[in-house]
Parts: structure tokens; C-alpha cells; sequence
């Protein structure tokens, strides 16, 4: 068996989802009754003791900035339960940005990476790669991403309203932080290159909302689910922005297998994440990421995605 | 009032107060400016550190037009991301390049970035034209005077190659609470201090000036009092104030010294006055004395038939006799045939004296140390001690105490003569050896007058003093002298 890498965006998260979707079955609480679940786990972990799993090479899954980084406790709370489930050494990769988590799932190096909506388009289109699972965010495995402008900026209604302005753009490889806007001024006519007096990259989505309260960029892109955690966890901080747009709909950022990640070692890190809602330990930990919980997820739902970076000349 | 002209009671603490005071107020300026100086440094060679430890990344930051990394760099001296507050008391942190555009700011609504420092605002103009002119920056601050800023500038450079400025911006405002603090509680202690101080300055004021104010006092009340009622004062010191006090209690005691003689010239002048006056009396009363008494002595000699005439005579003779008696009492004259004085001269004085103080049951201290002849009038001098011890039993209380004791010292023969019993006052002293005393409850009054007058013709001393509750009386005699 092969080593296994995942990376795990953890941030898309939606908000709003005026359609009915029909994904409830898969999280809705199941209540077998607390002892048939220890039963379950003691059985598991008494065979995981018995037999020489832990001598296999750990699991690699790569994590990128889809979630705010003060929160490694969490991850670590993950990881945790993954190696209890699945009976084998978890190890997190983390990286500051796609690109590296790009390259690595694309070479191998990686078994399963946890990415933005764009990265998993572009290792889809180029390499094949399979979507291990999407995260669920409020009922929906579905997020928006919103424009934001310092507080105190009371008039401005659209992106197109921050011509000659500062913007701040995510990452190079972000859907929200970088070909959303640039899709969106293509859609109107502009020349994303020439629209902003100055652009830069902040290599993270909650970096956006920091120079956007600052007053640092006049204006930027930012996931829905980060702005909505960040609105919990630290609300001082996006008091200082204003959303001005939402997007619509897209696939929330999903789990991407590499090539290497065997079918059996596939199906058993998808069960396992899909049925984390269902476990009490796992729904724990699934509360902490402030997630509802996993399903297999469908290309579909990236289809618009993977139209944009088209459009934009990306694949 | 002229406040120099206060008591020293008061000038004193006053002064000290004062002094305190303006002490405590120089040393806490002193302590206050210096502390401000120094936070001021403090400030700077913090911000410099700062600078310096910023720089590289800021360097990598420029080279690679990182504006974030910058950003990151700049702002991460604050204490809680996005509240903005810089807790190095730095105001703002700005990267320029070496247009002097601003790359970022850690405060980027205070200054955009894009923007000329020189289109900042005029603080940053002068800052900016400083830069151009000096070129490299200089090491410490850039104070730019009539601006409140003061400026760390550094250069963001590696291996020579400069990219831009980063500017720290600091205000002096920033340390002022630190430094209100600090003033707070040196002024506290300098309260507490100057708690302790004023009561203790008050206090040693108050007894530096207690002395001085005594004595000023006394020595006001040598001219409006007699120096012996004034009273000498007391200071333990021996400081100048010691010695000061010293002569004033010299002054006085040489003042009374005077007093006391002038008293005794007077006394003995009058004294003496009198006696001359008694004896030109006597003798001018005597010689026609003599001649009445010798008529009056002749007419009884003749015989008297008349009976009224007898009567008259002899009521004339002894009327003449009184006067005779009086006037010879008054005129004392020494013999100058007199034999010398033995010891058996002053215990017949013993003997004649003790009957009266068995009848008053005294108690009689006799001592006698004169085993020799003593070259003196005997006469005189048993009839200066009988006045003496007349006086002494009389004066004495029922069942008191007399003492008499006769010794020779030296060449001089010494009669002490005390009783108990009342004690002279003042007046009375001062009339003492004047004839006719009204002290005298019976006789003349003549016995101490005639007594001064032989110790004054046998050149000695006669001296009445108040001994506690007795009275004592002191004769010297000089031995070998004879009455003139």
C-alpha cells in the first residue's frame, strides 16, 4: 500500500442557499444509541491493536490556508480522529499557498490534499485527479465569496466602483481570491491588469479581510466561510469591512486524492470522512471546523468554476 | 511687616521651610527632566533596534514587491492585529522606496500607499526635503524643529544596495503617560518626604530659636530690672549659642557682683556717715552733758531743804543720766589699752549667756577652737560676741537652735553666730547695722550697730546672710590690729 497525502481546505463555507439540495440524508443525526457506538469503536480499535497497521507509512494530507491558521488545535483534533478511524499514522502538511499544494498532490507527493475551488479544477483538468469528498457548510456543500471594503468606505456598491483603487487579491491560485474578481471585470469589460492602481497578493483569505480593515487595500475578495468564522472568532476584526457583493453558488473547496491513493485506501478515507457526522467524536470535531460534515461531492457542482478559468485562459 | 523683621521662632522654620522646599523642587526637576531625557533615548535607541531588526525582511520584502510581507512586517510590532495601536509607542512605520513613494505604512488610512512622502502632509515635506538634502540618513532621530514628530530613519539596504528608507515615526506624546506616571510618584515621595521634613525643619527651627528668643528676652530685661532678680539661662551646647549664653550668665553675674557692692559701698558709706554723725553728736551732747551732770552733782552736794526742789534734781539727774547712757552706747570708742583676748574671755561669754538659753530651752552648738592668747582687745571682742549671741537667743524659736564657733584662720579670728527662727527680708537686711533698730523688741537697738562699729575700728568685716532657714552672722578680724 502506498502513502497517502490529503489536503484539506478548510474553509469554504456557504451561507445562504435559497434551493433545496438534496443532500440532507447524509447528515442528519443518526441516533443508534451510545453503546452500540462504543462497541463499534472498542471492536475497531481492538482490531486496529491487533493487527500491524500502524506499521504502514503514514498518510499524508496536505492542509492550505482555506482556513484561518489560529486554528492548529483544530486540525490537530482531526488528525487525531482520523488515525483512530482509520487505524493508521495521519501526518498534516501544511502549506502557506496552492501553488505548493498543487505540486505536490500533482507529483505525488501528497495523498490527499485539502485545496481551494480552483486548484482542485486545475488538478482535475490537468491530472485527473479524483475528489475524495466536499465539505458541508450550513446544510449545503455549496459557499459564496464576497466582496469586502474597509467599513468607513460607505458608498462604494460594486467591484466596479474601486477602479484606480488598491485591491488585494488572495493567492494566484485562489477561485475567490483571484479569478472571481478578474472573471468578474472580464464580464464587464476591464482589463483586470490595468483596472486596480495596485494589486498584491496577501497568500490568504483572512490576510484579505486584515488588509482590507486596515485600510491597507481599498477592496477584496474574501471565501464566505472564512469571512462567516472570522465574523465568529474574532468580530472586532470584520466590523472594520463592509461585504458589498456576494457571489453565487460554487462547490465548497474539497478534499483531492492524488493519483498514488489506492482505491481501498480512497474508499475507506471518504467512508470515514462522510461518516464523522455521524459519530459523536467526529461531529465534535466537525463543530469545531464549524462544518455540518462530508459528502463524496459531484464535479458538477465546479463546472462554473472550471467555465471561469477557462474563459480566463487558466486550463 | 517686613517679613525680615519676623521672629526668629518663625524666620527660622520659615527659611528652613523654604530652603526645603525649593531643595525638593530642584531635585525632583532635575529628576524629571532627566528621566525625560532619557525616555526620550529610550524611545529612540528602541525604535533604531527596532529598525534594524525590520530591515532585512523589508529588504526581501522591496526586492520582491511583496507588499503584504511588508505590510506583515511593518504592522507586526502591533499588539493586537487590526486594532492599529503600535505598543513600541512608535506612531507609524513607513517603507519608502528611494523616491521616497510610500511602499506601506503600518497605518495605511494615516498614509497611503503610492503617495510622495512629501505629499504627506508639511511635517512629512520638511522630512522629506531633510532626507534629500543629507542623502544618507543619519544615525539616531531626526528631530525636525516646530514639527512634534521625531523621525528613526534607516536605510533598507544589503550588501550596499539600498532599496528604500523604512521611517519610524514616533511622538513624544507617546511616552508622556510612562512619564506622568513616574512624575507621579516621585511626586508622591517628594510629599511624603517633605512630610517628614517640614515638621522636623519646623521643629529644629523652633528650638534653634527657642535659645535665641530667650535670651533676646533677658537681655531686654537688663535695663528695666535689677540684675539680681534676673535669673542666668541654661543651654548645654557648647556651640556659639553656648558660649553666647555663657556671657550673657558672666555678664550677669559680674552685673550682680556690682550690684551686691554698690550696695555694700552705700551701706558702709552710710553707715559710716552715721557713726561720724553719732559721734559729733555725742561729743557736741556730752560737754554740756558733763556740765549739767557735774552743776546737778554740786547742788545735791550742798544739800536740798526743799523737797520739790530735791525731787526736781533728782528727776533732772536721772534724766541726764539716760541721756549720758544713750550717747555712750552710741559712741563707740576702742580702748587702746585693752588686754589681749584669751580663751577664757569667750567662755565667760558662755557663762553669761547660757541662763537665757536654759530659759528658752535652746539647744546651744558652742565651738571654741582658741587655745592661745589672740592678739585682739578682749574687751572688743567679748562684747561683739555677747551682742551677737543676745541677738541670736532672742531671734532663736522656743527649743531652737543657736550655734556660735570661734576659730582663727590664718591671721584672722572667725565668729560664726546662727539661730533658727525668722529670716530677714530684704528691707530689713539692707537697715541691719543702723543704730536704733526697730528689729529690737527690747533694749536700744543699739547692740548690732555697736558691734559694726568695733569691727569696723578693729579693720575686719562684719556680714548678715540668710543661710536657708537661718539667719548667720560672720565676723573676721584681722589679728594684731588694735583700734585706731
Amino acid at each position: 500500500m502506498g502513502e497517502m497525502v490529503f489536503l484539506l481546505p478548510f474553509s469554504n463555507q456557504m451561507n445562504a442557499y435559497g434551493n433545496a439540495l438534496p443532500f440532507s440524508n447524509y447528515w442528519t443525526p443518526r441516533r443508534k444509541g451510545w453503546v452500540a457506538q462504543c462497541v463499534r469503536i472498542l471492536c475497531l480499535a481492538t482490531l486496529l491493536w491487533l493487527t500491524p497497521a500502524w506499521a504502514q507509512p503514514p498518510l499524508k494530507i496536505g492542509l492550505t490556508p482555506i482556513i484561518p491558521y489560529d486554528r492548529l488545535d483544530i486540525d490537530e483534533d482531526l488528525r487525531k480522529y482520523l488515525e483512530t478511524k482509520l487505524g493508521r499514522q495521519i501526518e498534516f502538511v501544511r502549506r502557506d499557498s496552492y501553488r505548493p499544494a498543487i505540486d505536490m498532490l500533482s507529483h505525488d507527493q501528497l495523498d490527499v490534499a485539502w485545496v481551494s475551488v480552483y486548484p482542485y479544477v486545475y488538478l482535475h483538468h490537468n491530472f485527473n485527479l479524483r475528489l475524495l469528498a466536499t465539505p458541508v457548510y450550513h446544510g449545503y456543500p455549496f459557499f459564496r465569496t464576497y466582496l469586502i471594503v474597509p467599513a468607513d468606505d460607505k458608498t462604494t456598491t460594486s467591484l466596479l466602483q474601486l477602479r484606480g483603487k488598491i485591491f488585494a487579491y488572495a493567492d494566484p491560485f485562489s477561485f475567490s481570491g483571484y479569478l472571481y474578481p478578474r472573471y468578474e471585470l472580464h464580464e464587464a469589460g476591464k482589463n483586470a491588469a490595468t483596472f486596480f492602481a495596485k494589486t498584491f497578493f496577501t497568500m490568504g483569505h483572512k490576510r484579505v479581510v486584515r488588509a482590507v480593515a486596515s485600510g491597507l487595500a481599498d477592496g477584496g475578495y474574501v471565501d464566505g466561510y472564512i469571512w462567516d468564522s472570522l465574523a465568529k472568532s474574532e468580530p472586532q476584526l470584520t466590523a472594520k469591512t463592509r461585504i458589498v457583493e456576494m457571489s453565487g453558488l460554487h462547490g465548497f473547496p474539497p478534499l483531492v486524492a492524488a493519483k498514488k491513493l489506492s482505491n481501498r485506501d480512497f474508499d475507506d478515507l471518504r467512508r470515514v470522512l462522510i461518516g464523522m457526522s455521524s459519530d459523536p467524536v467526529g461531529a465534535k470535531v466537525l463543530k469545531r471546523l464549524g462544518l455540518d460534515g462530508f459528502v463524496p461531492g459531484d464535479p458538477k457542482w465546479y463546472a462554473e468554476a472550471a467555465h471561469m478559468m477557462h474563459v480566463m485562459g487558466d486550463i | 511687616m517686613n517679613p525680615l523683621d519676623l521672629s526668629f521662632r518663625h524666620k527660622l522654620p520659615l527659611w528652613g521651610s523654604v530652603l526645603v522646599l525649593v531643595t525638593a523642587m530642584a531635585v525632583s526637576a532635575t529628576l524629571m527632566v532627566q528621566t525625560y531625557e532619557e525616555m526620550e533615548e529610550d524611545l529612540i535607541i528602541d525604535s533604531d533596534t527596532l529598525a534594524r531588526a525590520l530591515t532585512p525582511n523589508l529588504f526581501s520584502a522591496l526586492l520582491q514587491g511583496d507588499v503584504w510581507w511588508a505590510y506583515e512586517t511593518v504592522s507586526s510590532p502591533q499588539r493586537e492585529i487590526g486594532t492599529g495601536e503600535l505598543p513600541n509607542k512608535a506612531e507609524n512605520l513607513i517603507v519608502v522606496d528611494n523616491a521616497l513613494r510610500v511602499f506601506v505604512a503600518a497605518k495605511p488610512r494615516e498614509v497611503r500607499m503610492r503617495t510622495s512622502l512629501k505629499d504627506i502632509g508639511p511635517e512629512y515635506a520638511a522630512l522629506a526635503a531633510q532626507l534629500e538634502r543629507t542623502g544618507d540618513p543619519n544615525e539616531g532621530a531626526m528631530d525636525l524643529p516646530g514639527y512634534p514628530h521625531l523621525f528613526v530613519v534607516r536605510p533598507i539596504s544589503r550588501e550596499g544596495e539600498q532599496l528604500g528608507l523604512l521611517i519610524i515615526v514616533l511622538t513624544r506624546a507617546s511616552f508622556m503617560p510612562r512619564f506622568y506616571k513616574l512624575a507621579r510618584y516621585g511626586f508622591m515621595a517628594g510629599a511624603l518626604i517633605l512630610c517628614i521634613l517640614l515638621p522636623v525643619n519646623w521643629y529644629w527651627g523652633q528650638r534653634m530659636a527657642a535659645p535665641l528668643a530667650q535670651l533676646t528676652d533677658r537681655m531686654q530685661n537688663v535695663g528695666k530690672h535689677r540684675p539680681k532678680d534676673l535669673d542666668p539661662v541654661h543651654y548645654s551646647h557648647r556651640d556659639e549659642l553656648g558660649s553666647l549664653f555663657n556671657t550673657y550668665n558672666k555678664m550677669l553675674a559680674d552685673l550682680k557682683e556690682r550690684e551686691e557692692l554698690e550696695r555694700q559701698v552705700v551701706q558702709s558709706d552710710r553707715l559710716a556717715a552715721l557713726g561720724q554723725l553719732a559721734a559729733g553728736v555725742a561729743h557736741e551732747i556730752n560737754n554740756p552733758l558733763g556740765g549739767m551732770l557735774m552743776a546737778v552733782d554740786t547742788l545735791k552736794n550742798q544739800g536740798i531743804a526743799d523737797p520739790r526742789t530735791a525731787k526736781t534734781v533728782a528727776l533732772l539727774e536721772r534724766g541726764l543720766g539716760q541721756i549720758r547712757e544713750t550717747v555712750g552706747a552710741l559712741l563707740v570708742e576702742a580702748k587702746i589699752n585693752s588686754r589681749n583676748l584669751m580663751p577664757n574671755d569667750i567662755e565667760d561669754v558662755l557663762v553669761l549667756i547660757l541662763p537665757q538659753v536654759r530659759r528658752k530651752t535652746l539647744h546651744l552648738d558652742w565651738r571654741n577652737d582658741i587655745a592661745d592668747d589672740v592678739a585682739l582687745p578682749a574687751t572688743l571682742v567679748r562684747q561683739v560676741l555677747i551682742n551677737l549671741l543676745l541677738n541670736a537667743v532672742r531671734a532663736a524659736a522656743h527649743q531652737g537652735q543657736v550655734s556660735c564657733h570661734i576659730r582663727q584662720v590664718d591671721d584672722s579670728l572667725r565668729v560664726s553666730v546662727a539661730n533658727d527662727g525668722k529670716v530677714l527680708t530684704n528691707e530689713q537686711m539692707s537697715h541691719l547695722f543702723e543704730p536704733f533698730s526697730p528689729l529690737s523688741e527690747d533694749g536700744h537697738g543699739l547692740g548690732l550697730w555697736v558691734s559694726y562699729q568695733i569691727v569696723q575700728q578693729l579693720d575686719g568685716t562684719i556680714a548678715a546672710s540668710r543661710n536657708g532657714g537661718r539667719m548667720q552672722f560672720e565676723v573676721a578680724l584681722p589679728i594684731g590690729g588694735v583700734a585706731a
